[in-house]
């Protein structure tokens, strides 16, 4: 329990937080701008993972790889969506349907093996552990330019009829916008972003497992607010969106650094998905009993 | 420019619930009528109005605006022809989005939604101008939420957003019913404002008789499903509380048993 490991571990667990906070910025669509609980993520991070390691490992080129993967995601929100606005099932369970059938699904890509490993001697991946600072770029990238993509999109007309639905589905209604299909769209966007983080974690461990997913909604939540936590602390008052996406993402990191700092204490790894779903209710309870914060 | 034939709707068909809304209404307004509706609790009135609205598909008739019939049409696409504010403040607007960015959402009602940027400088310079005009103190306001305005103020801003792009018909349903006194009359005004500078076809519903009678060139009555009264031009100019309450009487043969109607 030396603080050298501790700074030892540092720099991976910032690649890995900058990962799972990419895919925070996926959950952010549904949970923040629709206001919905999808909960396909935990299916749609693997998806991403099987399509990318499935592929490199075909031996396709990374600028095939990864669009792929973002296809996939958006297929995976596609069904949520539509299994939400036509079926009319809540979207909380439309997603928990599509998760539990992904598991098939992705046992399919990933022709009935548990995991694929893509090994970097063998195969040409973008980003790996062995090489952690060249991987913090690679997240640092992805991170600015899916920060300025999404501050672009959601200021569009479109962009801002999702949000207006999230907001307000009567309003949204009444100004003529069809409220299925930003609903659709937001949930593909959403997980289309999941499965390419899903993409980037398995090349960054060389391996894609089928339960890779679990738990990604939460760590997903986990990310935007503790995120907003900090961004509240440091701003107290409503920063710009830019700033916002910004914190989604930081929040990640820190997220994965608490992880790094519990190990490190030699918590039982087993008790790890507790610690987390503890440390996630916390963060979403404390807004709700500060004086003038809202309910998530 | 509003044409409603024989259109009936029942809620909860066939169980002991079962409520006859809507019983064979047929209404048509002209160009530029500005008609208030009154009657009691559940009279039919705000069904009426959801059913032009495209809320929920009415059960048979046909319902028309202008040369289109929107009978079949869902609640979004007649938004097009549609200005509508709703008697909840919260309801008509984006509570997290600033206020040009709720106008610019309005503006756009009816047209396709791409990729193009969602507000332009000179929309921003047009928001500001109108703003200014409806005398809200929100012209510098522009990009503040929405959830921080009062409900007059949102019912106002609602107001703007449904005339923004002309509205072949204006829905108004009990808009001013959840706000002070004082702010109701306010935003009463305004709406006589606009309506009057557009020429709007307008379709006001209100359980204030006052408030039915002073604004507007057409009045009707509600009871049981039915239009029971349809008072216009000089019979209108020249109504009272007291003779709509005696016609009202004459006409359903039960007393009008709405207080804050009469009160208010």
């Amino acid at each position: 329990m030396s603080i050298a490991s501790l700074i030892n571990r540092l720099p991976g667990g910032v690649a890995q937080g900058l990962i799972w906070g990419l895919m925070a910025l996926g959950v952010y669509i549904t949970f923040r701008v629709l206001k919905e609980s999808d909960l396909t993520v935990d299916g749609s991070f693997a998806t991403g993972g099987a399509v990318a390691v499935v592929l490199t490992v075909k031996g396709l080129p990374l600028f095939v790889v990864f669009p792929c993967a973002f296809i996939a995601g958006l297929v995976c929100g596609l069904c949520t969506g539509l299994i939400h606005t036509k079926l009319k099932i809540p979207a909380i369970l439309s997603g928990i349907l599509v998760q539990f059938g992904l598991y098939s699904i992705n046992l399919h890509i990933q022709s009935s093996a548990a995991n694929v490993s893509c090994n970097p001697d063998k195969y040409n991946v973008l980003l790996s552990l062995r090489n952690i600072p060249k991987a913090i770029i690679i997240g640092l990238i992805f991170a600015a330019v899916l920060i300025v993509v999404m501050y672009w999109f959601f200021g569009t007309e479109i962009g801002c009829a999702i949000r207006a639905t999230g907001n307000n589905n009567a309003m949204a209604k009444a100004q003529g916008i069809n409220i299925d299909n930003t609903k659709l769209i937001g949930f593909m966007l959403g997980n289309g972003l999941v499965a390419l983080s899903g993409a980037l974690m398995a090349h960054y461990q060389s391996f894609s497992d089928v339960s890779m997913g679990r738990g990604a909604i939460v760590i997903g939540l986990a990310a935007i607010i503790i995120g907003e936590v900090l961004s509240e602390a440091i701003f107290k008052k409503g920063c710009s969106f830019y700033l916002r996406l910004f914190f989604v993402v930081l929040g990640g990191v820190v997220y994965y650094l608490i992880m790094v700092l519990i190990l490190w204490l030699k918590v039982d790894s087993q008790d790890l998905k507790l610690a987390t779903a503890i440390i996630v209710m916390l963060a979403l309870a404390i807004p709700n009993f500060r004086k003038g914060g809202k309910a998530c | 420019m509003l044409e409603i034939k024989n259109v009936t709707k029942v809620f909860n068909a066939g169980t002991i619930n079962e409520k006859v809304a809507l019983d064979d209404v047929s209404l048509t307004l002209e160009e530029g009528e500005f008609i208030t509706v009154i009657g009691t609790n559940g009279a039919g009135k705000s069904t009426l109005l959801n059913a032009i609205a495209g809320t929920w598909p009415v059960d048979s008739g046909e319902i028309w605006i202008g040369d289109t019939n929107v009978t079949k049409l869902p609640e979004y696409k007649r938004a097009k022809y549609i200005g509508r504010v709703f008697q909840d403040p919260l309801l008509g607007s984006a509570a997290d989005m600033w206020i040009e960015e709720n106008l610019a959402l309005a503006k756009r009602r009816g047209q396709h939604r791409g990729l193009k940027i969602g507000i332009t400088e000179e929309e921003r310079k047009e928001y500001y101008g109108l703003l200014k005009e409806f005398d809200l103190g929100l012209e510098d306001r522009l990009s503040a939420k929405v959830g921080l305005l009062s409900g007059g103020q949102r019912q106002a801003l609602t107001l703007l957003m449904a005339t923004i792009q002309k509205p072949k018909i204006l829905l108004l349903d009990e808009h001013t019913a959840a706000l002070d006194p004082k702010t109701a009359a306010k935003v009463l005004e305004t709406t006589k404002k606009v309506v009057e500078k557009n020429n709007l076809t307008t379709f006001m519903v209100t359980h204030n008789m006052k408030d039915a009678i002073a604004y507007g060139n057409r009045l009707i009555m509600m009871s049981g499903g039915k239009i029971i009264l349809d008072i216009k031009g000089k019979e209108k100019q020249n109504m009272t509380v007291e003779k709509l309450l005696n016609r009202f009487e004459k006409a359903s043969g039960e007393e009008f048993t709405n207080d804050a109607a009469i009160l208010g």
